[in-house]
């Protein structure tokens, strides 16, 4: 069409031998970025079944969201998260200075904190369980656990990759692969914080004030 | 946590004894004898000619993507065949079963399917035809197709594309064996709601649809990152957007919509598979379930599936109608514009599937108009195709007579799509089988561009073309088969009759069952000529053979500068692309010819087992839910999650291919130059200014 610019064949340039490589670490943080994209569809989904599954009619004469959440037993959790959030942010400052030492603490510390949501996590559900509230008794209960544990099950995969990344960080070093993991783990670490914010909102926030 | 279902349950063999297997069925007892010999027979010649070791190390643990976009068309070859043999079964029982006359054989009652098999057959075909034979079709076309119209040598994830096949191929397999171990669901592709529940699907046929769902779209989930990134990183020195052919374009759309839809739908099935392992209440009619909210989340999958399916159709029309026509496309913005449109309206529509649920007007009436909306940008591809085809040279090849049949199809799809998108219309021929017309016309405008993409890709891949005779033969029992199956389906809509049912008590609608079956018959024809072009080619491939890159001579875009078939390396020295049909421009301006004066070393990932040993896991992992073995689902998860680990260990270092080897690869391509052209004064390239000197083979038009 005419609007393209108008290439002179006699002087073109029709074999590209630069030597350009793919920039491979953006190129893994960009197909990282789209498994996120998918993963927060599926997210949107559970909340999208929470909203629809919060309601009177769906709790089904048993516990409704004032009964079964309460903001400060999602607290202690909460700050952990966020703290292990943190010491992966001080794992990454530690990766800018090229510190091997720095980033294996920020990255135990983020392994901790993360275990030790977990366990709140579990703690708080064990109590809801010993109350009779289990995710078989109501539509309502149902959506309240797979999206919760939606987000604990990837925090139990977090870990693990934490765990992992620790692992090849003492043994290799800071080399292009190790690299572009850290930094895809600290996509997926933060965007869990990401979507807490939301669970901690729409669910234990709006579940204590009822406001459905 | 785990619920109570009917049935004994040991901890080896979960809820798998003897009697699952179906030996009392003589359809599925021949279909097994017949499976089997086949199976026995590939095997055997596999090992009579020795060929373990080729296909192990050029095949299944390959990680080119034109290998693995090969394995996938097979794949959705083989399924669109089995889902086609489902097709032949339930058109057969209904032109047996009508009027409370007909006969009964083989324990039915009427025909020769009792409801139960009969609701898993169009179940299965339904699951089939969509998922698991038109998806890995598509994605194996973009597979192939889309590094090399961009200039690239692999995806930009070659070992996630590797994964991405073989979570598919596990899904498939997952789905052929439940013809003989167990069965398959009962309640529709869509998974009905809530004849899903376990309440009144108490059997593993559901449990084999909602896992070889749930891991096919992990798959397809992975296939579309893959192909959104190759787009946006892998592009050629100099090809911008706006340069970049009409088929990437239709692929990034529709990848962004796979991206986007197929999470929902995992995430749908997977709350089912929750209701009906853990006993929760998603959708259950009791304690608090919603059943429209499992409709709902599998529409808002479902719509945007449709337009996953069609938009690589669009872009392979796109690029096949110029080939043929010898002109560039008309109208590459609005194209590329309404390819991004098709796939964000997608988006907005899935309540059309479910106008007569009871939204109320308002609602009905905003996905109505939207529904409608689509029919834009769909009219501007019409309209760009058909001035493309206005004073141009018009060929009618193989590929070129598909294509042109599914322009016919999609004006009679379109049309009849916008009458049920009018919810007025929608509520008198809902759940009709003018409904089923409607999506088989509109999916047989998906199946005819990739027969059309097929025969038209077929020289680049493998370096000869199909046959042309039984192409051709084939091409017009098909398009008979189709306008006589859906003529008479459409009409019978209008008469009146539901979609999904087994026995037909109007004796009045005979003679369009007849017509049916006709059409059925005739696609038969077309599938023993497509098998016979297949063979055909195969045995005369001497007398086939492309010589040059260019297969059909007028073709335009970039795969057609790689030679054909293509190496494994695709371009041995990456091409910078100048104009917008980069090999059109080269052609005409005498360019095509030009080889790269010397060559680099090119670096290439290994081939690696561990995608084929991930998608066994990933089957094994969804047998043992099927039948409930807890331990070998556990086992099978935990192998998961080492392989994963494990490979994130053992850095992949490549190999390197050295720049003089590939000079000796290259030249046995017949149409390279004895004498390289000059380099020039221009940084890192071939100047062109000595091929110029040559006399020209075709003078500009532009």
């Amino acid at each position: 069409m005419s609007q393209e610019a108008y290439v002179d064949p006699a002087t073109a340039v029709l074999w590209d031998q630069s030597h350009t490589e793919h920039d491979m670490i953006a190129t893994r943080t960009l197909g990282f970025w789209l498994y996120l994209l998918s993963d927060a569809m599926i997210v949107s989904s559970l909340f999208a079944s929470y909203l629809v599954l919060d309601h009177r009619v769906n709790a089904a004469a048993g516990p409704t969201a004032g009964d079964v959440v309460h903001p400060m037993a999602a607290f202690w959790g909460t700050v952990l998260l966020f703290s292990a959030i943190l010491a992966y942010g001080a794992a990454m400052v530690g990766l800018k200075r090229g510190n091997r030492t720095a980033v294996l603490v920020g990255l135990g510390g983020a392994f901790l904190l993360g275990g030790g949501f977990l366990l709140a996590e579990g703690y708080d559900f064990a109590q809801l369980a010993l109350h009779g509230m289990v995710p078989e008794r109501s539509g309502y209960l149902s959506a309240f656990y797979a999206l919760v544990l939606y987000h604990g099950a990837h925090l139990v995969f977090g870990v693990l990759w934490i765990a992992v990344m620790m692992a090849q960080v003492a043994r290799q070093g800071f080399t292009p692969n190790v690299v572009y993991r850290l930094l895809n783990l600290k996509l997926f670490w933060f965007f869990q914080g990401f979507i807490w914010i939301y669970v901690f909102s729409f669910v234990y926030l709006a579940g204590a004030l009822h406001v459905h | 946590m785990l619920v109570d279902y009917p049935g004994p349950w040991t901890p080896l063999l979960g809820r798998l004894d003897a009697h699952q297997i179906p030996l009392q069925n003589p359809i599925l007892f021949w279909t097994f004898v017949l499976v089997s010999l086949g199976a026995a027979t590939v095997l055997g010649a596999v090992t009579y000619y020795r060929s373990w070791g080729y296909l192990w190390r050029e095949w299944l643990t390959s990680l080119d993507h034109k290998r693995i976009g090969v394995m996938y068309c097979l794949l959705g070859v083989v399924m669109l065949f089995r889902g086609f043999i489902d097709g032949v079964m339930m058109r057969t029982q209904q032109v047996m079963a009508v009027g409370p006359k007909s006969p009964g054989y083989l324990g039915a009652v009427h025909g020769y399917l009792p409801p139960y098999h009969f609701g898993q057959i169009y179940s299965a075909h339904g699951t089939i035809m969509i998922l698991f034979a038109i998806t890995p079709i598509l994605v194996g076309i973009m597979n192939i197709i889309v590094p090399l119209q961009i200039g690239a040598r692999d995806m930009a994830y070659p070992y996630l594309n590797a994964v991405s096949f073989w979570l598919t191929a596990a899904a498939t397999g997952l789905v052929m064996i439940s013809l003989f171990i167990g069965d398959f669901s009962h309640a529709g592709w869509v998974g009905l709601s809530p004849l899903t529940e376990l309440a009144y699907s108490p059997g593993v046929g559901v449990d084999y649809w909602s896992w070889a769902v749930q891991i096919g779209s992990v798959g397809t989930t992975l296939a579309s990152i893959n192909i959104i990134a190759t787009i946006i990183k892998m592009r050629a020195p100099g090809m911008s957007w706006t340069k970049m052919p009409i088929f990437c374009w239709t692929a990034l759309s529709t990848s962004v919509v796979g991206l986007s839809s197929f999470p929902v739908f995992t995430a749908a099935v997977a709350l089912l598979s929750l209701d009906r392992y853990a006993g929760t209440h998603f959708f259950t009619p009791g304690l608090g379930g919603n059943l429209m909210l499992y409709t709902d989340l599998f529409w808002i999958w479902g719509h945007p599936e449709v337009y996953y399916v069609v938009l690589p159709a669009f872009g392979i029309l796109s690029e096949i109608i110029p080939t043929f026509s010898e002109k560039p496309l008309f109208g590459y913005i609005t194209m590329a514009a309404a390819s991004i449109a098709i796939g964000g309206v997608s988006w907005s529509v899935w309540l059309h599937h479910f106008f007569t649920m009871g939204a109320g007007p308002g609602v009905n009436a905003f996905f109505s108009i939207a529904s409608m909306l689509v029919g834009i940008p769909t009219g501007v591809k019409v309209f760009n195709w058909a001035f493309t085809l206005y004073r141009g040279r018009v060929r009618f090849d193989v590929p070129m007579l598909w294509a042109l049949a599914a322009l016919v199809l999609l004006l009679t799809g379109g049309l009849t799509g916008m009458m049920l998108a009018m919810p007025a219309i929608n509520y008198t021929v809902h759940n009709s089988v003018f409904v089923v017309a409607h999506f088989h016309n509109m999916l047989n405008v998906v199946g005819f561009a990739c027969f059309g993409a097929i025969n038209y890709w077929f020289p680049k891949v493998f370096g000869f073309k199909l046959d042309e005779r039984t192409g051709k033969l084939a091409f017009w029992f098909f398009s008979a088969g189709t306008v006589v199956l859906f003529g008479s389906m459409y009409a019978l809509g209008f008469m009146g009759m539901p979609r999904r049912i087994d026995y037909i008590p109007f004796t009045s609608w005979r003679p369009l069952l007849i017509g049916e079956e006709v059409g059925i018959f005739l696609f038969l024809i077309a599938s023993y000529y497509m098998v016979k072009q297949l063979f055909v080619s195969i045995r005369d491939r001497a007398k086939n053979r492309v010589t040059t890159s260019d297969a059909w001579g007028t073709s335009r875009s970039l795969e057609w500068l790689a030679h054909s078939p293509v190496p494994f390396y695709n371009f041995a020295v990456q091409p910078h692309v100048n104009a917008r049909d980069e090999w059109a421009w080269r052609r005409e301006h005498g360019l095509g010819h030009v080889r790269p004066d010397h060559y680099e070393d090119i670096h290439l990932p290994n081939n690696t087992p561990l995608p084929l040993m991930l998608g066994a896991c990933a089957f094994a992992l969804g047998f043992g839910l099927v039948w409930r073995m807890y331990w070998l689902a556990l086992v099978s998860l935990i192998g998961i999650v080492i392989i994963v680990i494990a490979r994130s260990f053992q850095d992949d270092p490549g190999h390197t291919l050295p720049g003089a080897q590939i000079r000796q690869m290259e030249a046995v391509y017949p149409d390279i130059p004895r004498e390289a052209g000059a380099t020039g004064g221009m940084l890192g390239g071939v100047v062109a200014r000595h091929a110029l000197a040559a006399p020209r083979s075709r003078a500009r038009d532009d």
